[in-house]
């Protein structure tokens, strides 16, 4: 890995959240067109990472590169999938409004959708299985029917990075699946993801890097050098079990709330 | 029946103000569409109170009164967002204490003029009788400006209410854009203060909205409905005025709202009526 291809680099980031400094010090670098798995305890900071990623967060401290020019000199290179969307649900928008909404800074001020808005919008929605609920207002969808909505839209946004804060978390299997199956096919459009997720398992199957953070990183680099017992108990503390046999056993129970 | 319908039309005052709560109905229900969407049913009201104070000293001064109650209801609608964006304050908390302060700000200033007590009636519930030709051109400039805004900023405006996430993540500049609404709520309130008054203009903004929410699934569907019920109510408040010989502010509000209940009775899949049925 050199400079010079990495999309997104990090040096010395730090980043406060309500005041408290929730990461610091973070430095890592991100190849074109990898997935890295984000992996750490309830207020490691995994959120905090890609709220500041986006721009939702100022950076207090060091810098974040995106092609190698600061944050915020490109407008929609980067999609971010937040855990619970905050949005209005009760807002009068279709599933096909809420994708289109994806396309808005490729549009430009003051311009309406283009045909090819319009295709990659159907494209978007019919990838993750949701064209027939194009029509349906955004509040009548399940749960699950609602994250494929916004993935559609973080697609239609056609973004060189793509951020999506536990995506397996409290969703059907019908959800997961297209989830993973979009990581495969992103992965041939070398569109460089980072996913948090407390699944280790998955963290480890799935994934061509993993960072694991604890308020700083603990550990970056392929699966199988970062998710050693040694750093897993660095990063979670008491909550790791290393038994006789090697097994680790982490018990991350998930209060989503706590997370930052 | 003709008669009946053409004969306040020979009047030329009945027709400027026929002209101007049809503009006034049309716009304050395209940007209630935001109003009713956004919460800021009480920010409306705050600004149509705003307006006193500079109507009053407008009044005083012997200048125009709605370029009076324009200045002072985009100054304290930036008040408002100045106070807080800070996050010391809430924002009901901050719209209430500047729409109080400006209210007794308004009626100090104008109870020291000897006709108070018109004055202030005028003020607070309108005087579309008295609607000049310049009063209506200025109605047609203002509103027709705010009208194109809505439309060109269309997306932008969508986006900041619907997913201030993602406004942030595509880099809008939402506060900006937050502040340009608020500016064209005040521009709206202001168009409104001779037709329903500071007192009435509330409803105007928000009660046509959440009729049209309760009929339709899109946003530009929601604001083409409220734009009719608005501009039904505008007019048919007017005759009524005209007939039952009631005050035209009170008329339209009256309109207005007499249709949001045979609406939330009867709307199709969201109306009592309809639900109670499907309950059974």
């Amino acid at each position: 890995m050199t400079i010079e291809d990495a999309r997104l680099e990090l040096e010395n980031v730090t980043v406060a959240y309500n005041g408290r400094p929730a990461l610091q010090e973070v430095t890592f670098q991100v190849p074109h067109g990898a997935q890295v798995a984000v992996v750490g305890a309830n207020g490691a900071g995994k959120s905090t990472l890609f709220k500041a990623l986006v721009g939702l967060l100022p950076v207090r401290g060091g810098r974040i590169l995106i092609h190698g020019q600061p944050l915020g000199s490109h407008h929609d290179c980067v999609a971010y999938v937040p855990q619970r969307e905050d949005v209005e649900w009760r807002f009068p928008v279709t599933v096909e409004d809420v994708v289109m909404m994806g396309r808005f800074r490729r549009q430009g001020w003051l311009k309406r959708p283009s045909l090819q808005d319009r295709a990659a919008v159907a494209s978007s929605l019919a990838q993750m299985g949701i064209a027939s609920l194009a029509k349906r207002s955004i509040g009548e969808l399940s749960g699950g029917q609602q994250q494929r909505a916004f993935l559609a839209r973080a697609l239609a946004q056609e973004p060189h990075i793509l951020l999506m804060d536990e995506p397996f978390t409290g969703v059907d299997i019908a959800t997961q699946e297209a989830t993973l199956d979009l990581l495969v096919q992103l992965k041939t459009q070398q569109v460089t993801i980072m996913i948090s997720t407390h699944d280790l398992n998955l963290a480890a199957r799935h994934f061509d890097l993993v960072l694991l953070l604890h308020r700083r990183v603990v550990a970056f680099g392929a699966p199988a050098e970062v998710l050693t017992a040694q750093a897993l108990s660095e990063a979670f503390g008491g909550q790791v079990l290393v038994l006789e046999n090697g097994a680790v056993v982490v018990d991350d129970c998930c209060n989503p709330e706590d997370e930052v | 029946m003709f008669q009946w319908l053409t004969e306040p039309i020979s009047y030329a005052f009945m027709q400027r103000s026929l002209l101007a709560s049809l503009m006034v109905g049309i716009l304050c229900a395209v940007i209630g569409c935001y109003v009713v969407l956004r919460g800021m049913a009480f920010m409306g009201d705050a600004l149509a109170h705003a307006i006193l104070p500079g109507v009053a000293i407008a009044y005083l001064l012997h200048g125009n009164l709605l370029l009076g109650g324009l200045i002072a209801a985009v100054i304290v609608a930036l008040g408002i967002g100045f106070f807080s964006r800070q996050g010391e304050l809430k924002e009901d908390t901050a719209i209430g204490i500047l729409f109080a302060a400006a209210l007794a700000l308004g009626v100090a200033l104008i109870s020291t003029i000897r006709t108070y007590a018109t004055d202030l009636t005028h003020i607070l519930f309108g005087n579309i009788l008295g609607v000049s030709p310049s009063d209506l051109w200025l109605t047609a400039g203002l509103g027709g400006a705010v009208m194109v805004t809505i439309i060109l900023l269309y997306k932008e405006f969508l986006v900041i209410s619907f997913d201030p996430v993602l406004a942030a993540t595509l880099r809008l500049p939402a506060e900006l854009l937050r502040n340009l609404l608020l500016v064209l709520l005040a521009l709206t309130v202001v168009v409104s203060l001779k037709t329903v008054g500071v007192g009435l203009v509330t409803a105007m903004l928000v009660t046509p909205g959440a009729t049209a929410y309760l009929l339709t699934r899109r946003l530009p569907a929601m604001m083409a409905v409220a734009a009719a019920i608005g501009a039904f109510s505008g007019l048919a408040g007017m005759y009524l005025s005209f007939y039952a010989n009631i005050a035209s502010g009170a008329a339209i509000v009256l309109t207005a709202s007499g249709i949001f209940v045979l609406v939330f009775i009867l709307a199709p899949r969201r109306g009592v009526l309809w639900q109670f049925i499907r309950r059974n």
